[in-house]
């Protein structure tokens, strides 16, 4: 699980045109720049929404790499649901921080 | 006094991009209505900068250096970061204010120990206020980040600290200053929740603000607010913070959960001068 750098690919990608016209030209070497395992490695050249959402990326990242995947909006957030059902709950990241013991309640006790 | 306004207003990417999937029309119009009365009372006050104290999304900054606050001092800046028929608005260059804003990060930093920066690329977040508060984009800009997005999070009472620091900065110049606060109240945005807004919160939380009850707008935990308000909720460190600038009670002029596909209970309201 390496959720930094498959959250900071996307970021760089979101946000840099000349990312995204490597992403086209050659999707295999801007992936090796970045510290990703098999399965996110894998959700990205699947383009596979569904489990990039349970691998915990952000969606506020996630819905600019639908919309750069050409998903309309719709469809995206069917995909996220799929993914669920698929793989089951968010495994990291921000949507999988609550529920007690979690990094928030820790930041809760310092308010 | 050279604060000359205060408000808060609601961003989201639906606001315009899904602008003709909204099904309740007379409600977006109320809604565009009152966005566009908050431009004309921003005008009205002679306004020479607009400071936008935004909650961006992983478009300038990220886990990698994540500023708890963070103040735009640029010659310009660009947007949106997003695709433009996606968010249907044209990207466009955007004026800023970086003697303006480098005066008033001076004194920011006397209290509060904010990032600046002079690169900015604007997301939805700043760009759909923008897209209703000065369309022509010929008012100067001061982009404002609290971080809502990449734990941990700003905690609520250093937004509060911000959000006077920024007021005492305003009033350490001579500029008109007009400031606004955006983000969403309870939302889950760009997950498959997109669309819950929880309305009762929402107005709970209105009611804190605009009574200027710091006490209690204070008192959510993260935990809380997640619950209740999602992800998206975080973001009331923005609202907290024009608030605080102002000092004033608040008038709410527009709060609306039935337009659920902009993904955010849509909000306008405006704060007395204290």
């Amino acid at each position: 699980m390496s959720l930094y750098y498959l959250q900071k690919f996307l970021y760089e990608l979101n946000r840099d045109e000349d990312v995204q016209q490597k992403c086209k030209d050659d999707f295999d070497t801007l992936l090796g720049n970045y510290e990703l395992d098999d399965e996110e490695t894998t959700a990205l050249k699947d383009g596979d929404i569904g489990l990039l959402y349970v691998l915990g990326v952000n969606g506020q990242i996630l819905m600019h790499y639908a919309a750069f995947l050409g998903v309309e909006w719709f469809d995206y957030l069917e995909l996220m649901r799929q993914g669920i059902a698929k793989h089951g709950p968010v495994r990291a990241g921000v949507y999988a921080m609550t529920g007690g013991g979690d990094a928030f309640t820790e930041e809760d006790s310092h308010q | 006094m050279s604060l000359v306004y205060a408000g808060v207003l609601s961003h989201a990417p639906g606001i315009t991009g899904r602008a003709h999937l909204v099904k309740n029309i007379d409600e977006r119009e109320k809604f565009y209505a009152k966005l566009d009365q908050q431009r004309q009372e921003i005008e009205a006050s002679g306004a020479e900068a607009l400071v936008v104290i935004a909650a961006e999304h992983f478009g300038n900054f990220f886990m990698n250096n994540m500023p708890a606050f963070c103040v735009g001092i640029g010659e310009k800046y660009s947007g949106p970061i997003e695709d433009p028929e996606w968010l249907k608005i044209p990207k466009i260059e955007i004026t800023g204010a970086p003697d303006l804003g480098r005066r008033l990060v001076i004194e920011i930093m006397q209290s509060v120990d904010t990032a600046y920066a002079e690169e900015w690329k604007f997301d939805h977040g700043i760009m759909v206020p923008l897209h209703f508060l000065t369309p022509n984009y010929d008012l100067p800009i001061i982009p404002v980040n609290i971080n809502c997005q990449g734990p941990p999070l700003t905690p609520l009472h250093r937004a509060w600290a911000f959000g006077e620091a920024i007021r005492r900065a305003c009033d350490s110049v001579p500029e008109k200053i007009a400031v606004v606060g955006t983000g969403g109240i309870s939302h889950w945005p760009a997950t498959p929740d997109s669309g819950k807004i929880n309305e009762e919160w929402d107005r709970e939380f209105l009611d804190r603000l605009l009574r200027q009850d710091k006490k209690a707008l204070l008192s959510y935990t993260n935990e809380e607010t997640y619950r209740d308000g999602g992800q998206g909720g975080f973001e009331i460190r923005t609202y907290i913070a024009a608030a605080a600038a102002a000092g004033g009670k608040g008038d709410l002029q527009y709060y609306s959960a039935e337009l659920p596909i902009f993904a955010v209970g849509c909000t306008v309201a405006r704060f007395e001068l204290a």
